[in-house]
């Protein structure tokens, strides 16, 4: 600013210039007086800034230089002292503030400068804090992507809609352009390609899995980058500009049996899937890092995923078929109980039913053989009987195999003539074995009881049923059966290493051996002899005419008896030799009275009370003498009848021990006939004892007898206990008159 | 089994209302006593053997009392002992007794009476006749009944048993069948 010590004339002729001059200091003035006006409203509005003492200053200043420019105008022409006075306090003041805003900014300037280095540095941090701030934004959104895919992957068990949601997520997510899917193909050489985002259906590609880039993927858990033109990657329509970039990250397929969460990362054997991500192709999307490892634990999670389906599945799967093997074992076990049901019901029926016709036959045969009949009639009885009594045993054998089966056979245990057991076999087996040409001989031991205590029945039929087998499979030679005790060393036999015998002393054990030079049977078919129904094929093609029950029950029988059964042979053709060995009783006392039971008849007493005493009736009247007749065969007497006198006299003789005579008959002299007697047998011992039966209860009468001579009078009716009587007291007393 | 035990009880009702009814006495009973196995059909004999000896007499009693000329009392006397013994001899007590009441009239020689009396002693005999047969026709069927119901229901016995006789020739008879006589105490 420049002062104008000129003294100037009124507007003089470098008024121009002035004119100038005047205009810019104006404006000068004009600026001056309004910049502070915008700082003062600038300042108002921002709140913020520090330094409001100099700008107070600087307005001040401004606003002084406006006033000296102001004041300034009026210097242009003639001025009076004041304003000159005026002037010269204007720009006095305008230098002091000027000098003193000049020293402020020497202190201000470098604040002011370091406020904006300050300011350059905040924003530095800012865009830092910025990039922060996005980098944990998208590691969150990552995690939150994760989650909510973890959770999709997880919501289902299903194979499919876990592969299927892992894709559209992610893709999704990523904001992928294509994501596919290789599964291993069950050969393991081969990757197929199983699910695909963006096409519907995949066609089957199929890719080998030895392929560098693949193995690559495989040997490391990280998701990696691969080249666009690898053959997995290769899945999108050619034809784009700059295909996106390519991940692809294993997906380890966990079998069931490798399921251990420890050691889940180091499993060597694995099958591993192949999940292929493409960004989109044409933008300049690059794979970042938190995208990568977003692919890696979704991989992580779909393999679980993937391993939880295949258990599940697993068990399902299980499940069903131990539900189908329960029903078809319900179904086995409702079919057997009916089967058994009905053996049961068939038994039961059976035992009965066939039983019974089969002795109605049989008995009623055999009372029919006991009538009348003819040669022919008697033959055919006898065939029907034998026949039917074959039938029973044949009926009773495959009950008893049924009963013995159950458990519910018991022996009948009673005392029996051993011997005679032996001879009985002996004696049915004879015919049969002459026949045949075969010799038979019997061996039994002399320290042998003779009476033991068993089922003899049933011994007899199992011994029967050995020699029977042994006749009927030689053709020629001969059968030797040898029975003796068993000592404890023959007992322990190797052949019978189960059969443990127990020596006692009412026990004994007794061993029979039947030898035959016979077919003999091969040592392989031992073992299936003594199951039941199945006959031995070997020994050719001829029908043995057997149920093949035979050994089943004997094997059975003898179990019961606590025995053992086998059977050696050396082979085909060389016979062989049956070995029973069985426990039977000692009997306590060898009494005859313990031997075969007979069926007790009713004890007749008078049977035996005068056998064969001699005795004469005589009786006119038919009926009665009938009667007395009877009476007296009742006692045993062996009785002559007579029906006149003549015929009494005729008849009588010594032997005669007594003679009844009738004589209520009128016409008949009794007591003539008596003395006849008398005069007969002089002697009184050989002389009959004269007894009279009538029915006259007089004395009279029973005088007379004894008049006559006779030695006796009985009154009629007679009863059995009363002829009984007398007829013992007429031989002990020789006498005998019945009080009247 | 009950079907026997039923029949078996007809029999013993039957054989006792005999009894009962005086036809027949104890020496009826003894009579059956003397069955055995050497006589098993005494009974039967004896009273057959009765039967033609009363019809027989009876005959001769009705003819001879239908004599125009005159009534042969002593003939009458002759048969009415000989039926007496007879009725006697196998327990027949009402012909017995019907024979005693004749032998009075007979001895009275009293024809109207003899007549009544032949009358009677006709009808007790048919009596007797009859209730026989039908004892022994029951017997028999029982005893056929009891042969076949014990050889096809083995396991079971009537519950009273048959009188001795009968007992003891079923059971011979079902022992020659083949089958076994269960002891009963």
């Amino acid at each position: 600013m420049e002062s104008c010590n000129c003294i100037e004339p009124q507007w003089p002729p470098d008024d121009l210039l002035m004119k100038y001059q005047y205009i810019s200091d104006f404006f000068i003035a004009l600026a001056y007086f309004s910049i502070p006006l915008e700082l003062i409203y600038f300042v108002k509005k921002s709140a913020v800034f520090p330094y409001r003492w100099v700008l107070v200053q600087f307005g001040a200043f401004i606003v002084l230089c406006g006033a000296t420019h102001l004041i300034n105008l009026w210097t242009f022409t003639v001025h009076s002292r004041t304003v000159a006075s005026v002037m010269t306090t204007a720009k006095v003041l305008t230098a002091a503030v000027s000098c003193i805003t000049a020293l402020m900014l020497v202190h201000i300037i470098p604040d002011l400068l370091s406020v904006k280095t300050r300011e350059l540095f905040l924003k530095n941090k800012a865009a830092e804090l910025d990039r922060e701030m996005g980098l944990i934004r998208t590691q969150e959104e990552t995690g939150r992507h994760v989650r909510m895919l973890t959770h999709e992957i997880r919501s289902t068990l299903d194979r499919h809609t876990i592969l299927k949601t892992t894709l559209v997520e992610l893709g999704r997510t990523l904001a992928l352009e294509e994501c596919a899917l290789w599964m291993p193909t069950r050969t393991g050489l081969e990757l197929q390609l199983s699910y695909t985002l963006r096409q519907q259906n995949p066609v089957g590609y199929t890719v080998p899995i030895h392929h560098p880039v693949i193995n690559q993927v495989f040997s490391s858990n990280r998701a990696v980058k691969i080249s666009p033109n690898c053959p997995v990657a290769r899945l999108r329509p050619a034809g784009k500009y700059m295909p996106g970039e390519v991940v692809a990250v294993r997906v380890p397929l966990l079998h069931l049996s490798n399921f251990r969460i420890n050691d889940w990362p180091e499993l060597s054997t694995k099958r591993y899937a192949l999940m292929v991500l493409m960004l989109p192709s044409d933008s300049a999307r690059q794979w970042h890092v938190h995208e990568l490892e977003l692919v890696e634990v979704v991989a992580d999670q779909v393999a679980v995923a993937l391993s939880h389906a295949a258990i599940l599945e697993e068990s399902m799967r299980a499940r069903d078929l131990l539900m189908e093997q329960n029903v078809a074992l319900d179904l086995a076990r409702r079919e057997a109980e009916t089967a058994i049901r009905a053996r049961n019901d068939f038994l039961a029926v059976m035992n009965h039913e066939m039983r019974t016709p089969m002795h109605a036959i049989i008995a009623l045969s055999s009372l029919l053989q006991e009538t009348e009949l003819t040669p022919e009639q008697r033959l055919m009885v006898e065939t029907v009987l034998k026949s039917s009594n074959l039938l029973a045993t044949l009926i009773n054998d495959v009950l008893d195999l049924s009963r013995l089966e159950d458990g519910s056979l018991q022996l009948d245990l009673g005392t029996f003539n051993l011997y005679a057991v032996f001879r009985e076999v002996l004696n049915l087996i004879k015919p049969i074995a002459s026949v045949k040409k075969l010799h038979v001989s019997l061996n039994l031991a002399p320290d042998l009881p003779e009476y033991a205590v068993g089922d003899e029945k049933r011994l007899m039929q199992t011994i029967l049923n050995i020699v029977g087998n042994a006749v009927k499979f030689s053709k020629e030679g001969s059968i030797s059966i040898t029975a003796f005790l068993a000592k404890l060393d023959t007992l322990r036999d190797s052949k019978a290493p189960e059969f443990l015998p127990v020596l006692s002393d009412n026990h004994f054990y007794l061993r029979v051996q039947v030898k035959d030079s016979g077919s003999g049977i091969n040592p392989l078919d031992i073992p299936k002899l003594f199951t039941k129904f199945a006959q031995n094929q070997s020994t050719g093609t001829r029908n043995s005419g057997g149920s093949g029950l035979g050994l089943a029950i004997c094997k059975r029988f003898v179990n019961l008896m606590e025995g053992h059964i086998w059977i050696e042979s050396e082979g085909l053709g060389k016979g062989c030799t049956a070995i029973l060995i069985v426990k039977l009783g000692m009997p306590e006392r060898v009494n005859e009275s313990k031997l075969p039971y007979k069926p007790k008849m009713p004890t007749n007493h008078g049977q035996t009370a005068f056998p064969g005493l001699k005795v004469l009736v005589m009786d006119e009247n038919g009926v009665s003498r009938m009667v007395t007749k009877g009476l007296l065969l009742h006692l045993g007497c062996d009785v002559t009848m007579v029906g006149s006198s003549d015929e009494c006299l005729r008849l009588v003789s010594h032997e005669h021990k007594v003679v009844f005579m009738d004589i209520c008959v009128p016409g008949i002299d009794s007591y003539g006939i008596t003395t006849r007697i008398h005069e007969k047998f002089t002697k009184r011992h050989e002389r009959p004892l004269l007894v009279a039966l009538t029915g006259n209860t007089d004395k009279v009468t029973k005088e007379n007898c004894m008049r006559a001579g006779m030695d006796g009078l009985i009154l009629k009716p007679v009863s059995l206990d009363k002829m009984r009587s007398v007829l013992t007291d007429l031989l002990e007393h020789r006498v005998f008159f019945e009080a009247i | 089994m009950d079907f026997v035990n039923q029949l078996q009880r007809k029999f013993i009702d039957y054989s006792s209302s005999l009894h009962r009814e005086g036809i027949v006495d104890d020496q009826f009973t003894q009579l059956r006593k003397l069955e055995d196995e050497n006589s098993p059909h005494f009974v039967m004999e004896v009273a057959s053997l009765f039967f033609e000896d009363c019809e027989k007499l009876i005959n001769n009693m009705a003819i001879a009392l239908e004599q125009k000329q005159g009534v042969d009392f002593k003939q009458i006397d002759e048969c009415i002992h000989q039926l007496k013994g007879s009725s006697s001899s196998i327990g027949a007590m009402r012909v017995k007794n019907a024979c005693i009441a004749f032998r009075s009239f007979s001895g009275a020689q009293n024809r109207e009476g003899c007549l009544r009396c032949l009358q009677q002693l006709s009808h007790e005999y048919s009596l007797l006749k009859n209730k026989l047969q039908t004892l022994f026709r029951v017997s028999v069927a029982s005893r056929c009944l009891y042969v076949c119901l014990v050889i096809f229901c083995r396991e079971n016995e009537p519950a009273e048993p048959f009188p001795d006789v009968l007992v003891f020739q079923l059971e011979k008879q079902i022992v020659a069948a083949g089958g076994s006589i269960p002891r009963v105490h």
